[in-house]
């Protein structure tokens, strides 16, 4: 049995008394598309932000490949090979979608020393840019400038700014949130196709993006992991119809 | 001919509040810092090159030496002071970097003693050239001139063509996107501070054989250098040049003439008053007006 990709152990924390992460436990294999789904002040957000490295947990560790990146500052874990996207749209505005992911590209192009070099003519930036880009489909956007992208080619720029840092695991915190079902399903299909090449902590409320994505599934309720597992298995769990899935199924008629 | 030289000297002026706002709108735009001590940078810049200048008998060399030197003091400020006051809100940033004006006016005191220093011109800029035919104008407020738009075109190269540049943009429009990115920031925060000190200190230089190099000479400046990065948009560049073109002339020409304008309206005795006062209020009454239209600035960075 191979060490899992990311290491989550007894990681807690509080707001006040409010225990948003209470002692927490979750791994992510290589590869793996792992989602955590759960109401709403379940602790997800805070879940994610702690393995950014945005957070600082009250205790417990995280691991990710192998090293303790508890107290490890956020981009040093995206050196690492550990993206984000985030819950609201994050691109730069004014650059071009190219410069968006270009600049993504420059922050991993080792030393960084090349400071004073032209930005625009840099093949070295360039290349590897676009080829993200056209990964998800936004090739012929890429001179567009990112604040007259629509919502859902905004999205989908982020994701290609995370594929630019050459993550080994990407944290998706709501993916296809404020989408309509078209650009939804296209991301879902963005995101199926670098399943297996990239493990993914997908953080969403569309059951149906999570249950074609994941692979397993862990249910956080008040701060706890109340399961985790297969998506049938998951599914199956009185403990989670009762506490989540269940809701309006289990509503008397 | 008087108007031409009064504008001169308000571009002139403008072109020094520049060298400082740069500075100041970077390091408020991408660091969110609001640091009173820009100000005091520019005084040890004036200090270090006066100093160099006497010691070298050569004022390019003591421009030469300043500089470096005082990005060097920049980023030990940077790096022992000011990185423990990022989270901090603006009003923690406002003591602390005021408690830096303090320390540095009286280091510089126990340094220099209390008495103002000159920096002499070189030589060969200390004359005056004829810029029509009977108007001479000093050759060293030209070179100001010169300089400041020089360092406009290198900035402007700096911040829209390099890849520090579009780390810096990208830096002013979304800090943690920058870092998730895996930029270390703190590294860039340096980087730019030590920059923007190195601009203060330019100012600093060229303003020594103009007006006195003294203790406190910092806080005069850095009012109307606020001034310009609120008009020009916090975080930008060119916000800041032409901010700093506009509250330059404004308060040179306000000075040379309103008091003479409204003498013949109201009368001497009146008028000085009133067209004093009033000329002293010029960069602020500007300043109100660009914010009633942009209530952003004239180039914001942000969003």
């Amino acid at each position: 049995m191979t060490e899992p990709l990311l290491k989550i152990t007894g990681l807690t924390k509080a707001y006040g008394a409010l225990l948003a992460c209470d002692g927490v436990d979750l791994d992510i294999r290589r590869g793996e598309v792992h989602a955590v789904i759960g109401p709403n002040g379940a602790g997800k957000t805070t879940l994610i932000g702690q393995v950014a490295g945005e957070l600082r947990p009250d205790s417990g560790q995280v691991g990710f490949a192998g090293r303790d990146i508890t107290r490890l500052p956020v981009p040093a874990r995206s050196i690492l090979g550990l993206a984000r996207s985030f819950q609201i749209t994050s691109v730069f505005p004014r650059f071009s979608a190219l410069d968006n992911v270009a600049l993504a590209v420059q922050a991993h192009a080792g030393s960084g020393f090349g400071f004073w070099a032209d930005a625009r003519r840099e093949t070295a930036l360039r290349e590897p840019a676009l080829a993200c880009l056209e990964r998800v489909g936004l090739a012929g956007r890429a001179r567009v400038p990112a604040r007259t992208l629509a919502h859902g080619e905004q999205r989908q720029l982020e994701l290609a700014m995370a594929l630019a840092t050459g993550p080994r695991l990407v944290l998706l915190d709501e993916p296809t949130a404020g989408m309509g079902r078209e650009d939804s399903a296209r991301m879902v299909d963005l995101l199926a196709g670098l399943k297996g090449e990239i493990a993914m902590l997908l953080v969403e409320h569309d059951m149906d993006a999570v249950f074609a994505l994941a692979d397993r599934i862990s249910v956080m309720v008040g701060g706890r992991v109340i399961a985790t597992g297969a998506p049938d298995e998951v599914r199956a769990n009185a403990q989670v119809r009762r506490a989540y899935l269940g809701e309006d199924e289990a509503a008397p008629c | 001919m008087l108007l031409l030289e009064q504008v001169l000297n308000g571009l002139q002026l403008g072109v020094m509040l520049f060298l400082l706002a740069a500075g100041l709108t970077l390091v408020l735009g991408i660091m969110n810092l609001v640091n009173l001590a820009h100000g005091s940078l520019y005084m040890v810049g004036a200090f270090i090159a006066a100093s160099a200048a006497q010691w070298t008998d050569s004022f390019l060399l003591g421009l030469l030496i300043a500089l470096p030197a005082t990005a060097l003091v920049g980023i030990a400020v940077e790096i022992i002071a000011l990185r423990q006051l990022y989270d901090r809100d603006h009003l923690d940033q406002v003591l602390a970097t005021f408690g830096l004006i303090l320390f540095f006016n009286e280091a510089v005191a126990m340094i220099w003693g209390p008495r103002a220093l000159f920096i002499d011109p070189p030589s060969w800029l200390s004359g005056a050239v004829e810029i029509l035919p009977g108007a001479p104008y000093p050759a060293f407020r030209l070179a100001i001139l010169a300089v400041g738009l020089a360092v406009a075109g290198f900035l402007y190269w700096l911040v829209a063509r390099t890849r520090l540049g579009m780390l810096i943009r990208a830096g002013a429009s979304n800090r943690e996107m920058v870092g998730a990115l895996g930029v270390d920031i703190k590294r860039l925060y340096t980087l730019v501070f030590g920059l923007g000190a190195m601009l203060a200190a330019l100012a600093g230089v060229m303003a020594g054989p103009i007006y006195a190099v003294e203790a406190g000479m910092g806080e005069q400046i850095l009012i109307p250098a606020f001034v310009v990065v609120v008009i020009g948009g916090i975080g930008s560049i060119r916000g800041a040049l032409v901010g700093a073109i506009l509250v330059g002339t404004a308060d040179t020409l306000g000075r040379a003439f309103l008091p003479g304008i409204f003498g013949a309206i109201m009368g001497p005795a009146a008028a000085s008053g009133v067209g004093a006062a009033l000329a002293s209020m010029a960069i602020y009454i500007l300043m109100a007006a660009v914010l009633v239209w942009r209530p952003r600035g004239l180039f914001p960075a942000h969003g």
